[in-house]
């Protein structure tokens, strides 16, 4: 995700652009908060990260936003059910263990949730496998096997069945290869996507409670 | 990466950086003259009472930029600069300052001694008017509320309604906290450092341990001996067992390791490491600048105080901001501790930043491990100070 286009990554700009303005944002891994310093300032957006670097976190509070250090795997617990109007997940799926809790609880907290990820099913990935009996590595899966933070390797569609087993309501996707979006083929044509999630109607946070008891 | 940020504060900082604020001078308010005393949380009442306090930089003419910064167990109204004919400055003066996080060329400082406390405000070793003989152990039992009570005094008579931050670590941060459950509406900010939402029976036992020290000391005459001299025993074994639990593991070994001061054992009790010797000096030192009878009460005062489930918030909406500071090798106020203030926060979503920050100094980091604080807090103040937050969003 190196390509800036007007100074703004092309995912930030996505995500920028999915936002109501003047709504409630959490963003779990913000890291240094330039999306949600972009929120902050374009939007009106009320927005609150949560990152564990601490040299990220001092980026940051420089930005004059607000962060917690914490590992977003120990969960969202302390967070009241839709005090957020949007949760993200940008670019962190892919390093999550817990990956159906984690989305689970965003979406108690979150009226929705915006998760972007890389595609491991992107063209040159395939042939790296293929071809090169590798590992990929690709401008959106940049690190070797043995350094890479990522412990789910995930594709479009992958993502799209795993929503529908879990009963996710996918509102809108959008896939990318660099600053370019691709509407045919994105399971093989996009390096990451985009997916802005919600639950069905009536089914609600205090209905998800129930069901797990 | 730490260098480079370290830097690059340096550069957004005004010109002559790190000035000293010089001479400093502490000042006295008297209020709460009976009939109108101070209704303590005990029941009790106390009256007149006497805040020392120092200020530092200039109240604007919106009186917009005032901050309280509110001292530790041992601490006074000294935070910053020095007094005359003193070597060493106030107790935070690399944080308070021209230039300094706590800018004082654009900020309005105070600092003030707590009641019970012995530096200047009326505590157990201050006249009672009744008898003409210090208080002594017929002082009222004080709680951190009732610390806070009598600073809003003091800010009211400053004429400041509002105050940008209270700030302050350990029973500092306590007050802080107070100040947000008491006076919400007074706070635009807040940081807590290295602190609690109350005692933990660890820390409650170490308080316990130094009062009995100092109860058990002959001297100390059923708190009656301001005319026979201090516990001085009592009390500077009191201090010693807190400076253990204020450094780590680490930097005990760090500063003192297995060292002798003699370079052999003396096969005598006296101080043969240099540990011991260390915790001999403070305690010696400790005996000269502060009360035995105050540190009952202090001590007492931070075991009583008790801000847990959702009592720092009550379910208000409350706008102020928060600035959570731990540190990694305090095992006296361990991050859980600070971890759940943020807690508390999140749950009554009101507007929080956490950071543990990396240190081995203990619970000592606060007062010597400047950097991750210095950067934190000159721009989480500088943000609030400008109204430069976060967007406003629609909050339910």
């Amino acid at each position: 995700m190196e390509i800036v286009a007007n100074g703004i990554r092309p995912d930030h700009q996505v995500i920028f652009d999915m936002i109501e303005p003047g709504s409630r944002v959490l963003d779990l891994g913000c890291g240094t908060g330039d999306l949600l310093d972009l929120l902050a300032r374009d939007k009106d957006v009320r927005v609150q990260g949560i990152e564990l670097d601490e040299r990220a976190i001092y980026e940051c509070v420089r930005k004059g936003l607000s962060v917690c250090q914490s590992d977003i795997e120990s969960g969202l617990a302390e967070y009241p059910d839709h005090s957020f109007d949007y949760v993200i997940l940008n670019q962190s799926l892919q390093e999550i263990k817990k990956v159906s809790f984690l989305l689970r609880e965003a979406l108690r907290v979150g009226e929705k949730i915006i998760v972007g990820f890389p595609n491991f099913a992107y063209l040159h990935a395939r042939l790296c496998l293929f071809f090169g009996g590798k590992a990929p590595m690709t401008p959106s899966l940049p690190n070797r096997w043995h350094d890479t933070p990522n412990v789910r390797f995930l594709s479009i569609s992958d993502f799209r069945d795993f929503c529908a087993e879990k009963g996710f309501v996918v509102e809108k996707a959008y896939f990318l290869n660099g600053r370019k979006t691709i509407t045919f083929w994105p399971n093989l044509r996009a390096l990451d996507s985009i997916f802005l999630l919600s639950l069905p109607e009536g089914r609600g946070p205090q209905e998800r409670k129930s069901r797990q008891c | 990466m730490i260098a480079s940020l370290k830097g690059e504060s340096l550069e957004t900082a005004p010109e002559g950086c790190n000035r000293s604020l010089g001479i400093v001078e502490t000042q006295y308010y008297t209020f709460a003259e009976p009939p109108e005393a101070l209704r303590l949380e005990s029941g009790g009442t106390l009256g007149p009472v006497t805040l020392a306090y120092e200020t530092y930089g200039t109240l604007n003419r919106e009186r917009s930029n005032a901050i309280l910064v509110l001292h530790a167990l041992s601490g006074d109204a000294h935070a910053a600069g020095f007094h005359p004919g003193e070597e060493a400055p106030g107790w935070w003066d690399a944080m308070i300052g021209p230039g300094k996080p706590f800018d004082t060329d654009r900020y309005f400082v105070i600092c003030s001694n707590v009641i019970g406390g012995c530096k200047g405000s009326t505590g157990p070793s201050s006249l009672d008017p009744r008898t003409g003989k210090p208080y002594g152990t017929k002082f009222p039992f004080i709680t951190i509320a009732d610390m806070v009570h009598a600073q809003r005094r003091l800010i009211d008579f400053l004429g400041i309604e509002k105050l940008l931050c209270v700030a302050g670590g350990s029973m500092g941060g306590m007050q802080a906290l107070q100040w947000v459950a008491s006076y919400p509406e007074r706070v635009r900010s807040a940081i807590p450092v290295a602190t609690a939402l109350k005692h933990s029976p660890q820390q409650i036992a170490f308080n316990e341990v130094g009062r009995q020290s100092i109860m058990a000391d002959p001297a100390w005459r059923e708190g009656n001996y301001y005319e026979t001299g201090q516990p001085e025993r009592g009390l500077s074994v009191a201090r010693m067992i807190g400076h253990i639990t204020f450094m780590s593991d680490r930097s005990m070994e760090e500063k003192f390791s297995r060292k002798l001061k003699n370079g052999q054992l003396s096969f005598k009790f006296d101080a043969d490491f240099e540990v011991e010797g260390y915790l001999r000096y403070r305690g010696a030192n400790f005996v000269k600048r502060f009360d035995a009878n105050s540190y009952l009460y202090i001590t007492k005062a931070m075991d009583y105080f008790d801000l847990s489930g959702g009592k720092l918030i009550n379910g208000r909406a409350i706008d102020t901001r928060f600035l959570v500071i731990s540190f990694q090798s305090d095992w006296l106020y361990p991050a859980y501790q600070s971890q759940e203030i943020v807690r508390q926060l999140k749950l009554n979503q009101v507007d929080a930043t956490y950071c543990e920050l990396r240190a081995t100094y203990g619970h000592d980091a606060f007062l010597v491990e400047l950097e991750g604080q210095t950067t934190l807090i000159h721009h989480f103040l500088e943000k609030t100070y400008r109204g430069e937050r976060n967007g406003n969003g629609n909050r339910r």
